[in-house]
């Protein structure tokens, strides 16, 4: 119970990017689609999870002075393999990413947890926070890059929505603007939203 | 010449904060005022020049000579890290009056997307020395410059009436949307 709670809050409740504002870099920048938003939450999760285990493993070798840079280097080379493994297989993808890939190092969620969470609790809640964290953020840039992709190029996860209705392109969209606007309004909706339920 | 391209390409074409989407984090927390906004902005306009010169300092006759490019995230993220840290010493020890109003920034920039995004730009972009010491300044200025305007904005949206779920973050993101439109007019301004 305890345990499907830890998994649960990082989806809705404490989601990373609507309700705690983290990572907010990578979610504007990828969700130029919706394939490429899962590709970045994939990592995030593989990094967040392999990242949460380590430094849940040694939390009591540690020394607590130098955890931060600790964590830093930990998180470092995990993103650094999620990194090459992409170069190699996905290389259209990690083209598209580019210097988001290296930059979820400093990604705030995943040295968050690793600093409130995984350095404290036990192996088995930290891999539940860390694959419920991860989901809700892919779940967010899923949604975020869904919407943008069907009204910047009518289509979704590449597949044809609205060009069979010679849908006009809304170009900016897939521009910078259009990912604040969309944030923006992702953001307030899902505070009006939650608001009604509670 | 080049210089001055990539400057006024840095600071208006390709904003850090605006269309390159680097350094939201700051951006969005620390521009509730102007005095808070250009203070990180001044702490980060310092930062990134000095991360620039070192970033590109290690990479050219360290990692390139010894073939590690492998270890660029590591490295660079490390001595971002002890950068920051050494600042705040020498700050502390030279000039105590600066250290107390641009302290408790330096702290927070150590994990600001924008400072490793730029050791990892100049990389992509291949830059020489020069080039990075330039391209670091004006990246910083580019993100303070962004950081005023939206801290401006801000102070005057405090007395205006805005829907209810959409205040604080949703509002300052949609502003941040208009704001960069007006920013994709200088597009086309320089050529990279």
């Amino acid at each position: 119970m305890r345990l499907w709670h830890e998994f649960n809050k990082g989806i809705i409740k404490q989601n990373p990017v609507l309700r705690l504002v983290l990572g907010m870099c990578p979610t504007l920048a990828v969700t130029t689609s919706a394939i490429n938003g899962f590709a970045m939450g994939c990592s995030v999760i593989f990094v967040l999870l392999c990242s949460n285990i380590i430094i849940s493993l040694f939390r009591r070798v540690i020394p607590i002075k130098v955890r931060i840079p600790v964590f830093i280097v930990i998180i470092a080379t995990f993103v650094t393999t999620v990194d090459l493994v992409m170069a190699g297989y996905f290389p259209e993808i990690h083209k598209v990413l580019g210097i988001f890939v290296p930059l979820i190092v400093v990604n705030c969620i995943v040295l968050g947890r690793a600093e409130a969470f995984a350095s404290r609790r036990s192996i088995i809640s930290s891999i539940a926070d860390a694959l419920g964290m991860g989901i809700g953020f892919t779940l967010t840039l899923v949604i975020l890059g869904s919407v943008r992709e069907i009204f910047g190029s009518g289509t979704i996860f590449g597949a044809d929505i609205l060009m069979r209705f010679s849908y006009h392109k809304f170009g900016i969209m897939l521009l910078p603007p259009g990912a604040f606007i969309a944030l923006g309004l992702l953001m307030g909706l899902m505070n009006k939203l939650t608001k009604e339920t509670s | 010449m080049e210089l001055f391209l990539i400057f006024i390409g840095a600071v208006l074409v390709n904003n850090f904060v605006l269309t390159r989407f680097l350094g939201i984090c700051p951006f969005l927390g620390q521009s509730q005022n102007m005095k808070l906004a250009f203070g990180m902005g001044m702490s980060v306009i310092f930062v990134m020049t000095l991360t620039s010169i070192t970033t590109n300092l290690i990479h050219t006759y360290i990692l390139v000579p010894l073939e590690l490019k492998y270890l660029v995230t590591v490295s660079f993220i490390l001595v971002i890290a002890s950068l920051v840290q050494l600042v705040d010493i020498v700050l502390q020890k030279l000039m105590p009056m600066l250290h107390q109003s641009m302290g408790i920034y330096l702290v927070l920039i150590t994990t600001n997307c924008a400072i490793l995004g730029l050791a990892l730009l100049n990389v992509v972009k291949e830059y020489n020395f020069a080039k990075s010491l330039v391209f670091g300044f004006s990246a910083g200025v580019g993100f303070t410059l962004a950081l005023i305007i939206i801290a401006g904005i801000r102070e005057r949206l405090e007395l205006a009436d805005i829907p209810k779920p959409l205040r604080g973050f949703p509002i300052t993101l949609i502003i941040a949307g208009l704001l960069s439109i007006a920013f994709m007019g200088f597009t086309g301004l320089v050529k990279m």
